[in-house]
């Protein structure tokens, strides 16, 4: 009895611990851009992550410790340079927001439509736990370099799919991410193009992402930086954790393998 | 010899067939065709409808890809085929208001998924040319487009070539990273007679 009495108590101060770390972490990205003098924000993010990342949740009340981002359960360090890649228990490629969407429901006992709710931060909510968790395990491979052997039929054969989607030209305006990301020293309007074509240039770009964006006050990942891309191309709506947004993602990925990552980096 | 035989037969074959029943096949993702990424990743919103857009045309298909080849016979076939399709003004009036053709220029609305379907359409020519001198936020995806007018001179020609060419770039250039404004329905006719007055109207600050 007294053990059970026990255990609820300790359930009651987690459970309340909880909430306040998560209202903490609220006003505290508030307060951090205030504070805000010089440095990379996304450290804040990463600080975030890092939480979520410990901190038992979803239906299940368990952390993400037991997630296999590709390198074993619970390591985080340099596995982000080396996604995305084959996961045999899926039997399928994931990039790392697809992975965490898998951890978050396999795990943790999301429902699927849950771990997809919120991934990006709309004007005026909260920061999504996405992109803090991103964020955190971006981080953990920072300033080692891309690793994409394709060693896998699977990840060849997705790397096909995204070089194809690359070039694929469709929708009211003819676009393609080719129109756009193809060339040297393009512009629209005032916005430099990165040409992935151009190993440098994926290599520079791709080791920036995730990153803190200045313009939305927000780190933003991957899969949002091409659904706006989607969205300016004048394709639908690109769903998020797709395999067709994988597909890009390990398209470039591959054009930037062996370029140093630096994410999250800071940007525009 | 015989022996031999059967001992393979009867632990090798079913080792060999267990293995081979135990390698990992990642049949779904190696299976996977494009045309179920585009149909599982996309979804339709606002004015991008799935079905109109994943129907492509002979342009698109053959624009697409990584070995576009804009010299073969089937790209000048349908070079043609644009050009004869090009619908110029039947009333033989190309030149609009240039201050409406400026804001028509300036504009990128439209079309995309989280427009509205019944807004007008933009046609963002500044996005990727620049025009008048005063706008400095020009890309350079297209050539510049200032002084237009007064470097072409103002004759029927040339009013018929632009309209054209903004009606169908791919009427004169295969595969060209303009979009289509007339013949895919971007803009309307009369808002390209407003974006012509804006490049050939001699009296356009574009050609001052
Ligand atoms: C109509 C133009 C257009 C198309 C088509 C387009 N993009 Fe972009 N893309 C942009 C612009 C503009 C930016 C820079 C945005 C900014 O700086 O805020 C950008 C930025 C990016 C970036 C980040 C670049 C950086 O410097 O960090 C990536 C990655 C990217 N695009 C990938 C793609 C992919 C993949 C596709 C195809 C699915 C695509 N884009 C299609 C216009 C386009
Ligand atoms: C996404 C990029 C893009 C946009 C948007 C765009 N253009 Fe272009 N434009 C080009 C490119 C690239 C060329 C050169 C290749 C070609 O001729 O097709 C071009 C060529 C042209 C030319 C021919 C120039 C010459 O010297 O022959 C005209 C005229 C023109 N554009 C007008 C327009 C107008 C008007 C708009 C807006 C309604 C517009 N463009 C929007 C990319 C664009």
């Amino acid at each position: 009895m007294i053990r059970r009495i026990a255990v609820s108590v300790f359930i009651s101060i987690f459970c309340c611990g909880q909430l306040f770390a998560q209202a903490e972490t609220v006003t505290g990205v508030q307060e951090y851009r205030d504070l805000l003098a010089d440095g990379n924000p996304a450290e804040l993010w990463v600080f975030s992550g890092e939480e979520i990342w410990f901190n038992p949740a979803g239906p299940k009340l368990v952390t993400l410790e037991a997630c296999d981002l590709g390198k074993g359960p619970g390591v985080t360090r340099g596995a982000y340079v080396e996604l995305p890649r084959y996961f045999s228990d899926v039997k399928k490629v994931m990039d790392l927001e697809q992975r965490l969407i898998h951890c978050r429901t396999v795990i943790q006992g999301f429902s699927r439509v849950d771990a997809t709710a919120y991934p990006f931060t709309q004007r005026g909510q909260e920061t999504s736990e996405v992109e803090m968790l991103v964020a955190f395990i971006a981080s953990k491979s920072k300033g080692m370099r891309m690793n994409i052997p394709l060693k896998h039929a699977a990840e060849k054969k997705m790397f096909d799919l995204g070089e194809q989607l690359f070039y694929f030209r469709a929708g009211s305006h003819d676009f393609g991410c080719i129109t756009c990301h193809g060339g040297e020293d393009r512009r629209i309007r005032l916005q430099e193009l990165p040409n992935f074509r151009n190993q440098d240039q994926a290599r520079k770009t791709y080791g920036s992402w995730p990153a803190y964006r200045v313009s939305a006050g927000e780190v933003r990942t991957m899969q949002h930086r091409l659904y706006d891309c989607f969205r300016q191309q004048r394709f639908p709506e690109a769903i998020y954790g797709s395999d067709l947004i994988t597909a890009l993602i390990m398209f470039l990925a591959k054009s930037a393998d062996g370029g140093v990552s630096n994410a999250p980096a800071m940007k525009r | 010899m015989k022996n031999l035989r059967l001992i393979f037969g009867f632990t090798v074959t079913p080792l060999l067939l267990v293995l081979w029943l135990t390698v990992p096949v990642a049949s779904e993702d190696i299976r996977m065709e494009f045309n179920d990424l585009l149909d599982e990743g996309l979804q339709s919103k606002g004015p991008v409808q799935m079905e109109h857009f994943l129907t492509l045309d002979a342009t698109q298909k053959m624009c697409s890809g990584l070995n576009v080849d804009i010299n073969s016979a089937e790209a000048s076939q349908l070079m043609s085929k644009a050009l004869a399709q090009i619908q110029y003004p039947a009333d033989g009036i190309y030149i609009g208001d240039w201050k409406k053709g400026e804001e028509i220029a300036q504009s990128g609305k439209g079309l995309r998924f989280n427009d509205a379907d019944d807004i007008e359409n933009g046609g963002n020519c500044y996005a990727c040319h620049q025009i008048r001198q005063e706008e400095l936020a020009y890309g350079n995806l297209g050539p510049s487009l200032h002084h237009y007018g007064k470097l072409r001179g103002y004759s029927d020609e040339v009013l018929r070539y632009t309209w054209g060419k903004i009606f169908n770039p791919q009427a004169f250039l295969m595969c060209s990273n303009m979009p289509r404004y007339g013949h895919k329905g971007i803009l309307t006719i009369e808002q390209m007679r407003h974006i012509m007055g804006l490049l050939l109207d001699p009296q356009s600050p574009v050609n001052e």
